[in-house]
């Protein structure tokens, strides 16, 4: 089996590592199917395959309806989510994740991506969100308003500055010239409104559309500087894309009437044109 | 009788200078390539030129003294109630001591962010105990340094428990069984002949213990929340920072990793040198 008087230790650490980067490879090349892309005969394409969907954790309960709406139109396309704070995305698709679509909950988020090179075309603002005040169910900490935010008596919640939600609230903040006086900074929207849900937290600010899917278990209550932070959700198809036509299909789907609906129903501002 | 027996063994042993067979030699290649190289990755891609200064922000230091600090209480409390339950597990005749160990033993193979959950859900200003205590009190845990320690032992207690039970175990109970002949009380054996006799095993213990609390993530964040100063520990902070500064990142990872390769000095007599 082996030449004689040859050591083997080199030999065979040289062999294992070979073999560790073949089941590595397979497994990278295994984690999607494949997708398949034939020309119909109504001239339309049919789709097929895996879509796999970096989206904003904002957008985490409307995606997954539109995915199921997405599926149930098209039998053979499988959607796949990974739902984190927009800069956890962008880093990782920046890092060589192998994503189709990137939603978004910010441009200057969406901006990493596209300057990274990884943008096939400009990307399209579909939704627009903004902040609300959250308490929970029966309101213990008599909030009000943004001034409330300042007393340190107060366990509050914020977004962590570098997502996107964070990046709002300190533009909010600004516009209303307080210093809050948070106990916690998490790392995105959804951890902060679980955290108001479980009624760990007095106050929070998370999106409007938030508010909405966490139903009877808080109470949103408005206030004026919201509209000084507006955040646009860009979408964009990714130039290294496994599979572009399924992917080009979801996207328009979003922006289709019936894709629209669900997304106003959630809350989302449809920006104009 | 015996020298044919050693002559087959001696036969059946591998050819080649190593002594390993190629058939083990291989997958252990593998596993060893797989375990050292991240690392060898941080070594290579760390920002050594600028290691110091990136090391040296007033958010690296808070966060390093908080994890120093929290862990180390987090130990503090695990011995002194940890080597007690040992003693329990280990020597005591009470009914259903295999279901205790069980049940303790837990937090060892729980994913640390349900134990997170698990601690919100008992100890938080909604929780099972922390309702009441907050009401009475108007004291709550979530979003303090106290949080952190708690979501620490939780986490790391364990490891203690069962190192410390291990060398009750294996000590030598005659001298004990000496001590209380001689006179001594229960009390005055555990201190004066136990405790000494199973020194090396609380220590190796505390020391797993104490690298397992300053590694604590998914427990803290969860529990705890995140905020620099209070509960933000090094291992939230390499997370943060790789969203934002990834050389950071890795900077305050090789901190984290020489701390573990300090621990597994300490604990070498007892792991290393094993054979």
């Amino acid at each position: 089996m082996r030449p004689p008087g040859r050591p083997p230790a080199l030999q065979s650490v040289v062999l294992g590592l070979l073999g560790l980067f073949g089941v590595l490879g397979l497994l990278g090349c295994g984690a999607s199917d494949p997708p398949t892309t034939e020309a119909g005969t109504a001239g339309e394409e049919r789709i097929s395959g895996t879509v796999t969907v970096f989206a904003a954790a904002s957008l985490t309960d409307v995606f997954t309806v539109l995915g199921d709406r997405f599926e149930a139109e098209h039998q053979d396309v499988t959607v796949v989510f990974n739902f984190a704070a927009s800069s956890t995305l962008a880093q990782q698709i920046t890092q060589g994740a192998p994503v189709d679509v990137f939603a978004s909950a910010s441009a200057a988020t969406m901006q990493t991506v596209v300057d990274a090179g990884l943008i096939v075309a400009e990307p399209e603002v579909f939704v627009q969100n903004t902040l609300q005040i959250v308490v929970p169910a029966g309101n213990p900490g008599a909030v009000t308003g943004l001034e409330d935010f300042t007393n340190p008596d107060l366990i509050i919640a914020l977004c962590s500055a570098e997502v996107p939600c964070g990046a709002a609230a300190v533009r909010v903040f600004e516009a209303g010239g307080l210093t809050p006086q948070p106990d916690t900074l998490e790392q995105d929207v959804r951890a902060v409104l679980t955290k108001v849900e479980l009624g760990e937290v007095d106050a929070a600010l998370v999106y409007r559309t938030d508010v909405l899917a966490a139903g009877e278990a808080v109470e949103g209550i408005d206030f004026s500087q919201s509209s000084e932070a507006v955040n646009d959700y860009p979408i964009a198809l990714l130039a290294g894309s496994p599979n572009p036509g399924a992917a080009a299909a979801l996207v328009e789907f979003t922006a289709s009437p019936a894709g629209l609906d669900v997304l106003a129903a959630a809350g989302f501002q449809i920006p104009e044109g | 009788m015996n020298a044919p027996v050693s002559v087959r063994q001696s036969r059946s042993q591998p050819d080649g200078a190593t002594g390993v067979p190629a058939i083990l030699l291989i997958p252990a290649s593998i596993a060893v390539a797989f375990l050292v190289l991240p690392l060898a990755a941080l070594l290579v891609r760390a920002p050594w030129s600028t290691l110091g200064s990136l090391l040296s922000t007033p958010e690296v230091r808070d966060a390093l003294r908080l994890s120093v600090v929290s862990a180390s209480l987090a130990t503090l409390i695990s011995l002194v109630v940890g080597v007690p339950l040992a003693w329990v597990l280990a020597r005591s005749q009470i009914r259903g001591r295999g279901v205790l160990r069980a049940l303790v033993t837990v937090p060892l193979v729980l994913p640390p962010v349900v134990g997170g959950v698990a601690l919100l859900l008992a100890l938080g200003r909604r929780g099972v105990l922390g309702e009441p205590l907050y009401s009475a009190t108007g004291v709550s845990f979530p979003f303090t340094t106290t949080a952190v320690v708690l979501a620490q032992t939780f986490v790391a207690m364990p490891f203690l428990i069962i190192s410390v039970e291990g060398s009750l175990r294996a000590a030598d109970r005659r001298y004990e069984d000496a001590a209380a002949t001689l006179g001594a009380g229960r009390a005055m054996t555990f201190r004066r002949v136990t405790l000494p006799l199973i020194a090396p095993g609380v220590a190796a213990g505390a020391v797993l213990c104490w690298a397992r609390a300053l590694g604590e993530f998914g427990a803290t964040i969860t529990f705890a929340g995140n905020f620099p100063g209070t509960t933000r520990t090094m291992t939230l902070q390499v997370y943060l920072a790789l969203e934002t500064d990834p050389d950071a990142a890795i900077a305050l990872s090789l901190v984290l990793l020489a701390v573990s390769i300090l621990t597994l000095g300490l604990l070498r007599d007892r792991w290393l040198m094993r054979t």
